[in-house]
Parts: C-alpha cells; sequence; structure tokens
C-alpha cells in the first residue's frame, strides 16, 4: 500500500486528525446544550446508544448512511429525555446527564451482545477531491481523511457561523447568560433548550456512529472508552466555542495516536499507563487552562445548570 | 354591551390577586389607565408595583383577576404574547444579558433579519446612535453590558423598551439611577410618545416628578391600591401623606455650633490616587479628599466620573495605581477588603444584589456576613443559632425592613427592603467609616427619610461617612461638606448653606471648576 511511502509527520497527522472526529462531534454537541444552559453529562451514553444503533443498522442494512441517520436518531432521543428531565421535570441537570449514560451504558451493552461480534460490512468512503490532492505534502494527508472527518469540520464551522453571525445564534447565546433576560425580550426559553439539547445529543449520536463506522471493526462494550468524558472537558477547553473545538479535539487525538505509536516502539511501557494518557492530559490541561485563565471570565455561559424558572427571582 | 361614546381603557386590571408563597403581593387590585396619558403609580417599597406591572407584562401570571388591554380580555402566557398587543417594558431590575452588548441586548428577540453579517450591524448600529441621541440615553452600542456603569445599564434598558416603538410602555423605576437632567430628557421624550398617541405606565420614588410629568396618579399600599386621581387634584405633601398612610419622618439635621471647633486629626485622607476604571481609562486623577470624625461629606458629581472607583478604593475592592490612603493617621498598602473592614471601614455598595449580599441566603446569614467570627455570633467556628436569629429579628424590626421571616431569602425581597438590610448589616458593625454608594436608591420616601436619619445618627456618634450620590436634594439636605466630582478629581467644594444647585450643577457638568486643573485642557 501506498500509505508506506508516506512519511511519519504526514501518518501521525492523518491519525490524530482521525481520532479527533468523535471527539469534535461529541464536543460541538455539549457546546451547543451548553450554550443553551443545560449541562451534558450523557455524552458518553448519547455516544454509546448513536454507536449501538448505527451498529444494528449497519448489520442490517449495510448502507453506512442509514447507519448514520439511525445514530441521529438515537442520539436525538437520549437528547429528549435529557431535556425533559432537566427542563420540564426541572431536575438536577448533573444528575440527569450521569443517569443518563449510566442508562445507556447498559442499554447499549445489552443491544450490542445479541448481535455476537458479527462485523458490519460497511465503510466510510475517504472523500475524493482531485485539485486537493496535488497539494504538496497536504494533499496526500487530504486523501487519506475520509467523509465523517470533513463532515464534522464542515458542522463546526456552520456552527461558528450561526452561532455569531444569526438571530438565532443571537438567541442562543442571550439564552445560555441571561434566560431572563431572553425571556423578556421575547426569546422561547425553553424551545430553544429542548432543541439545542436534542440537536446537540444527536452530534454526539453521530461522534458515536463515527466510532463503530471508522475505527472498531465491530461491537465491544463500552466502546466508547471514556471519549464522551474527554467531550465534556474539551467542550470547557474549547471555551464554547465550535472553531477552537476544532483545535482542542485535534490535540487530544494526537495524544491518543501517540500513545499507540509509543506503544508499539517502547514495548516495555505498561499499556496501562499509555491508556491512561489522554485523561491524565486532560487533567494537565484543565489546570493549565485554568491558572492562564484565572483572571478572565471563563467564557462559561452564566445559567449554565441553573434551570430558568420564570416567577422566581435571582 | 359596548358603548360608543366610552373609549375603552389602553389598561384595566380588576381585582388582580398575586401570591408568592406566604406573601400576598398584590390583593384585589383595580387598576385604569387611559390611553394616551402618563399614569404614575406610587407606594412604598415592597408595596407591590413591580408586581403589578409583571402582570401587565405576561411575566407573572396572576392568581386571580381579570387584565384587559384596549378593551379586550387578554391572559398573557409569556411576555412575549404580550409584546405581540404591543407593550413593552422597562424593567427595576434590569433585564440585560452582561455578557452581550448593548446593540445585541436592544434587538434580541426582535424579528427582523435572520442574518447578522457585518453590513447589517453597521447599519444598525448608525441607526440606534442616533435614534439614542434624539431621546437623549447616551450610552456606548458596542460596549458589553458587564463592562457598563449603573446608570449606563439603566439607558440601555430604556432605550431597548422605546426602540420597540410599543403603544403601551411600562418603564418601573427608570429615573433611579439617572441624572437629574437625564430624568428631564426622558420626561421629555415620554411626553412626545404621549403625544403619538402611546400610553405610559411608571413607578418612581422621586415625588417632584411625579407632580409635573404626570396626568394620573393610583398609589398603592402593602399589596392594595388605595388612592387614584389626576395630578391637578393633589400635591407632593398630600400624596406623602397618601403613601405612607401617615405624615412621613422628619428628617432631623441638627447643625453643629460654629464653637465646636473640628477635630484636630481627620478620620480618612486621600493623597493623590489615582485609579483606572473598566475599560483601562483614568478615573481617578490625583484625587485627594479628607473625612473628618462627626462629618458627612457628600460627593457629588454625574455618574461614571469616577464615584466607583473612589469607593472601590477606599473600601480594598481595588487598588490605586498611584497615591496614599491614610486612615485614622496611618498609611494603608496593599489594602483588601477584609483588611478594610477590619480597620473600620463598612460599604453600602451601588449593586446591592450582586457586591452588597448573597441573594438565596436568608437575612440571618445576610446580617451575619461580616461579623460571623465575633463571639457575639460564633463559638469556635459553631454558630450561636438560636442567638443570631433573635439578633436578626430585633435588627428586622429596629431598620423597618418587611419580610415574612428572617429566613427568608433576601433575593425575593422587594429592591427597597433589600437595601435596608445591607445598610442595617454595615451600620451595626459600627464602622469608624462608612462609604455609601447611592444609599438611598430606589428606596421610598419614608424609607429614605429614615436612612437619612441613620446617616446622621452616625454623625452624631463621631462617626465619619462618605455618601457619593448623584441626588443633589439629599446631598444638600444631610452634608456637612459638599465635595463635587467631575472626571474623576474633586473639583469644587462648599458649605451647603451656602451652595445652590445650579452652582453645584455647573461644577458638576465640568462648566466651571474652583481648582487649578491644568490637565484637563
Ligand atoms: N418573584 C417573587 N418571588 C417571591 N416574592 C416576590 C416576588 N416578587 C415580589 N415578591 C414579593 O412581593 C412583594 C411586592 O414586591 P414588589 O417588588 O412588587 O414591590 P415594589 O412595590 O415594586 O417595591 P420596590 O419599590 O422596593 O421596588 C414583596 O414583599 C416581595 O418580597
Ligand atoms: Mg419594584
Amino acid at each position: 500500500m501506498e500509505i508506506f511511502s508516506m512519511d511519519i509527520m504526514q501518518l501521525l497527522i492523518i491519525a490524530s486528525i482521525s481520532a479527533a472526529t468523535p471527539l469534535l462531534l461529541a464536543t460541538l454537541g455539549g457546546i451547543l446544550s451548553e450554550r443553551a444552559g443545560i449541562i451534558n453529562l450523557g455524552i458518553e451514553g448519547m455516544m454509546l446508544i448513536g454507536a449501538v444503533c448505527a451498529y444494528i443498522v449497519s448489520i442490517y442494512t449495510d448502507s453506512e448512511w442509514l447507519a448514520i441517520i439511525f445514530s441521529l436518531l438515537g442520539g436525538s432521543a437520549l437528547g429528549a429525555l435529557l431535556a425533559f428531565l432537566c427542563i420540564t421535570l426541572r431536575s438536577n441537570q448533573i444528575v440527569a446527564g450521569l443517569g443518563i449514560t449510566l442508562f445507556a451504558t447498559g442499554l447499549s451493552s445489552y443491544l450490542g451482545k445479541s448481535f455476537g461480534g458479527s462485523q458490519p460490512q460497511t465503510q466510510i468512503p475517504n472523500l475524493d477531491i482531485p485539485w486537493l490532492d496535488n497539494i504538496p505534502f497536504f494533499g496526500e494527508i487530504f486523501s487519506h481523511l475520509n467523509w465523517m472527518v470533513w463532515i464534522s469540520f464542515f458542522i463546526a464551522i456552520v456552527l461558528y457561523v450561526a452561532i455569531f453571525k444569526t438571530r438565532w445564534g443571537l438567541h442562543l447565546r442571550a439564552l445560555g447568560d441571561g434566560p431572563a433576560a431572553a425571556d423578556n425580550a421575547g426569546v422561547n426559553v425553553y424551545r430553544y433548550q429542548y432543541l439545542m439539547t436534542i440537536i446537540g445529543a444527536a452530534l454526539c449520536g453521530l461522534a458515536g456512529a463515527t466510532l463503530i463506522l471508522v475505527y472498531t471493526p465491530s461491537w465491544n462494550d463500552g466502546l466508547t472508552s471514556g471519549r464522551g468524558w474527554i467531550a465534556v472537558a474539551l467542550v470547557i477547553f474549547s471555551r464554547w466555542h465550535p472553531i477552537n473545538a476544532i483545535f482542542c479535539a485535534i490535540l487530544f487525538g494526537l495524544f491518543e495516536t501517540l500513545g499507540f505509536k509509543v506503544q508499539l516502539y517502547y514495548a516495555d511501557i505498561p499499556p496501562y499507563f499509555l491508556k491512561m494518557m489522554p485523561y491524565l492530559t486532560t487533567i494537565v490541561v484543565l489546570m493549565w487552562v485554568g491558572w492562564r485563565n484565572k483572571n478572565k471570565p471563563n467564557g462559561q455561559p452564566i445559567s449554565l445548570g441553573k434551570t430558568y424558572i420564570r416567577e422566581q427571582r435571582g | 354591551m359596548q358603548k360608543q361614546s366610552n373609549m375603552p381603557y389602553a389598561i384595566e386590571v380588576q381585582n388582580i390577586v398575586k401570591t408568592f408563597g406566604p406573601v400576598i403581593a398584590t390583593n384585589q387590585v383595580s387598576f385604569k389607565v387611559k390611553k394616551g396619558e402618563i399614569h404614575a403609580l406610587l407606594g412604598e417599597n415592597g408595596a407591590g408595583k413591580s408586581t403589578l406591572m409583571s402582570i401587565l407584562y405576561g411575566l407573572y401570571r396572576p392568581d386571580s383577576g381579570i387584565l384587559k388591554i384596549d378593551g379586550e380580555v387578554v391572559s398573557f402566557k409569556s411576555p412575549k404574547e404580550a409584546a405581540q398587543k404591543s407593550i413593552g417594558m422597562v424593567h427595576q431590575n434590569f433585564q440585560l444579558v452582561s455578557t452581550l452588548t448593548a446593540f445585541d441586548n436592544i434587538l434580541m428577540g426582535l424579528p427582523e433579519s435572520w442574518w447578522r453579517g457585518r453590513n447589517w450591524r453597521f447599519k444598525k448600529v448608525k441607526e440606534i446612535e442616533s435614534l439614542a441621541k434624539e431621546y437623549g440615553l447616551s450610552f456606548e452600542v458596542e460596549r458589553a453590558v458587564w463592562q457598563m456603569s449603573h446608570g449606563e445599564k439603566q439607558r440601555v434598558e430604556i432605550f431597548k423598551a422605546l426602540y420597540r416603538q410599543s403603544d403601551i410602555i411600562i418603564l418601573d423605576e427608570p429615573t433611579s439611577v439617572l441624572t437629574p437632567q437625564e430624568s428631564d430628557d426622558l420626561y421629555r421624550t415620554l411626553k412626545k410618545l404621549k403625544e403619538t398617541g402611546k400610553t405610559i405606565v411608571l413607578t418612581t420614588h422621586k415625588l417632584r416628578e411625579v407632580m409635573h410629568a404626570c396626568d394620573h396618579i393610583s398609589i398603592m399600599r402593602k399589596g392594595k391600591m388605595v388612592a387614584s386621581m389626576p395630578s391637578s387634584e393633589t400635591n407632593e405633601r398630600d400624596l406623602a401623606r397618601k403613601l405612607m398612610g401617615e405624615m412621613p419622618v422628619e428628617v432631623r439635621r441638627i447643625e453643629k455650633s460654629e464653637s465646636s471647633t473640628k477635630p484636630s486629626k481627620n478620620l480618612l485622607e486621600l493623597q493623590e490616587i489615582c485609579a483606572k476604571g473598566l475599560h483601562g481609562e483614568q478615573a481617578l486623577n490625583d484625587l485627594s479628599l479628607f473625612v473628618y470624625p462627626g462629618e458627612i461629606v457628600g460627593v457629588a458629581g454625574v455618574a461614571g466620573n469616577g464615584q466607583k472607583q473612589l469607593a472601590e478604593i477606599i473600601t480594598g475592592m481595588q487598588n490605586p495605581t498611584s497615591g496614599g490612603i491614610k486612615f485614622k493617621g496611618k498609611w494603608i498598602n496593599h489594602s483588601s477588603i477584609k483588611g478594610m473592614i477590619d480597620i473600620g471601614i463598612a460599604h453600602v455598595p451601588e449593586d446591592r444584589l450582586h457586591t452588597g449580599m448573597a441573594g438565596s441566603l436568608d437575612a440571618v446569614d445576610n446580617l451575619l456576613m461580616k461579623d460571623y467570627k465575633k463571639e457575639k455570633h460564633s463559638n469556635l467556628g459553631i454558630m450561636k443559632h438560636s442567638r443570631n436569629l433573635d439578633w436578626a429579628k430585633s435588627i428586622i424590626n429596629n431598620y423597618d425592613v418587611t419580610t415574612p421571616s428572617a429566613n427568608y431569602p433576601v433575593r425575593l425581597l422587594s429592591g427597597g427592603n433589600q437595601q435596608k438590610l445591607l445598610l442595617a448589616r454595615e451600620i451595626e458593625g459600627d464602622p469608624a467609616l462608612l462609604v455609601a454608594n447611592h444609599p438611598t436608591q430606589g428606596l421610598d420616601v419614608g424609607a429614605t427619610a429614615s436612612v437619612h436619619n441613620l446617616l446622621l445618627d452616625m454623625r452624631s456618634r463621631d462617626r465619619g461617612v462618605l455618601l457619593i450620590s448623584e441626588d443633589l436634594d439629599e446631598i444638600l439636605k444631610i452634608s456637612d461638606r459638599i465635595l463635587v466630582i467631575y472626571q474623576g478629581m474633586i473639583t469644587g467644594e462648599f458649605e451647603p448653606s451656602k451652595a445652590t444647585r445650579e452652582e453645584i450643577g455647573l461644577y458638576m457638568t465640568g462648566s466651571k471648576t474652583q481648582f487649578n486643573v491644568g490637565a484637563l485642557a
């Protein structure tokens, strides 16, 4: 295969970007709901459900695109549940999110196991754009990136434009920082929050689908292996900003990839340590971000986690 | 059913009841506003004015009662529905998103243009700027709200409502932080709007404004509507009596005899203080002043001339970039809030619910906030509960705070009662110096008088008071000495008995200055 003709840098970049895709999608999902003021700790669960939906559908239909659609639906269903718990029932958002992850972990492993390890015969193709391939160095990288990579970048840019350049985005930003003011100005607070939580969850589902369709050949329990939790942290690093999210996700994709590569070359480093790498990095980066921005407003939506109740003062 | 001759009222409210837990905020209130009039709704703090207005705006749903707009019965489920009936509102607690700019706040919720790119923005900014000028409301259109002074926020909040061109405009205490000049401009705008057929309902505690700007006056007391009359049939004194149900407390200021010489040592001395403002501008410019014990020093000035920084520097919330602070004859370097409290400096901040109190805590905890370590209140870190409760209850009683109980969260109290509670806490600590920033802002006539008496009380106990206020009447009434602050400098010093409003006004706007301030140019 021509892959071997590429140099190590190119391989590393391709691997990092590919590993970043599910992280990016999940992070974008988290950003959407958190900008509307709803904390989403169900990301891990939504990814698992998205993955298992994609897995089952692709086994039955052999169609990766149908699989993707069902992963979006699966994610949205959990999103609707989270929104119902947090907005309508006003339950604690942390507990609701954790509950959803626990529930989804169980459900996805029950559903996934019943297919006894069959392998879906689907493959997300790489995007072939001839004129891109001609660019030196990057051309080769581009030709090895699959469709999902491009879709995730595209979604990030669309979200950026929508959040900062449209009326809808203004309402979303207002909602997260001052739901009472938004309500008084005639923004339908609950409808926006429902919508954003559901769309966000759909993106998390898509992240899960990416994992099963691109990375792991078959179902295994907990196949997200904590990527949902990394996404929760990435939402914070990116300061709730979709463009930052791209860079943060690629950075973590790089750590994940480095973990594998180091394992290849230095066999005596315990594998558990390498598996720990991304999480360790999460903690270190969180501390670093916190320290560097200690005097700045951190960009966190002000009403995050506090469900808005109209007649309640303060 | 409908009589042709009778034009329906713009607003007609019948027997509205609204309760919040144990509190009956409005009790069988009925209220009518004619089309095309300016209608003032008066009442003491906690009378239920804001509640009634929020019901008109669809923010609160009444427990019972009927609301008619232009003769048609309505039942608003949200402010959005009220806005669709062309009702706009200026809120007492500004409804602005702090992280967004004035521009975004003004255009939030409006249907126009789903794409808001640079060209559109540019055009709109121009439009808003010229309209703001026309209304006499000045603010920085592209500045984030969190960076604004209280007065600037108020102007944005008013502009936001006017910009919507509603037929009925509700203004809840729009002038409490405006300068006299800005208030005049606002009333002029409102009169113009009235001439174009708009209906205006407003609340205020400033009776003078009511008498010269409003057509009709309704008065609420303790959740009930107690009187309603055309303004031609009443006067300020009569209003005050109707508001309180009794004659207002007199403010008694005992002139010090000329023979009693000033104490030799001053309490607080600021020497050539410089400080930066929120936007990095030079907020204080070599400002020097001193306060003697037993003296109330009034600092008059148009908002945004360094008053906030002045208060923050004295109370340790901000450090000066240069200059010195001397308290009781000792230099203070690198002050901290805690350090300033410990040496006896207390502060009534401008923004009471944000820097002054913890909204979700009750009165007891808020009163204890600065004193909890004292032996009276706790022992080895354990709070003396029943004792603290009794103590808090007695304060609530003495300072006449209206609350259902001492354990009621303070954010649920009316604005005036929050202010009284805050003042009570600061004065109970018996500080040597009290820095009071707009202490009577939003207070009713009776409460204002009792706050003034509390400050005068401190003065007679030989404590110092630095009273920062935009309300010239208040400053003239109780200060021993008046300083005028303009662009971060003291530009004039007056004795209240010898100064006039007009004279001080000239100094406040920078038209005149007593000192040589070459740097100003
Ligand atoms: N959202 C709320 N939750 C609980 N209690 C409330 C709420 N809104 C108002 N109240 C209570 O209702 C009563 C009336 O309050 P309101 O704010 O209407 O008074 P006000 O006349 O506007 O007073 P002020 O002049 O101080 O603004 C007060 O006792 C207040 O504590
Ligand atoms: Mg009020």
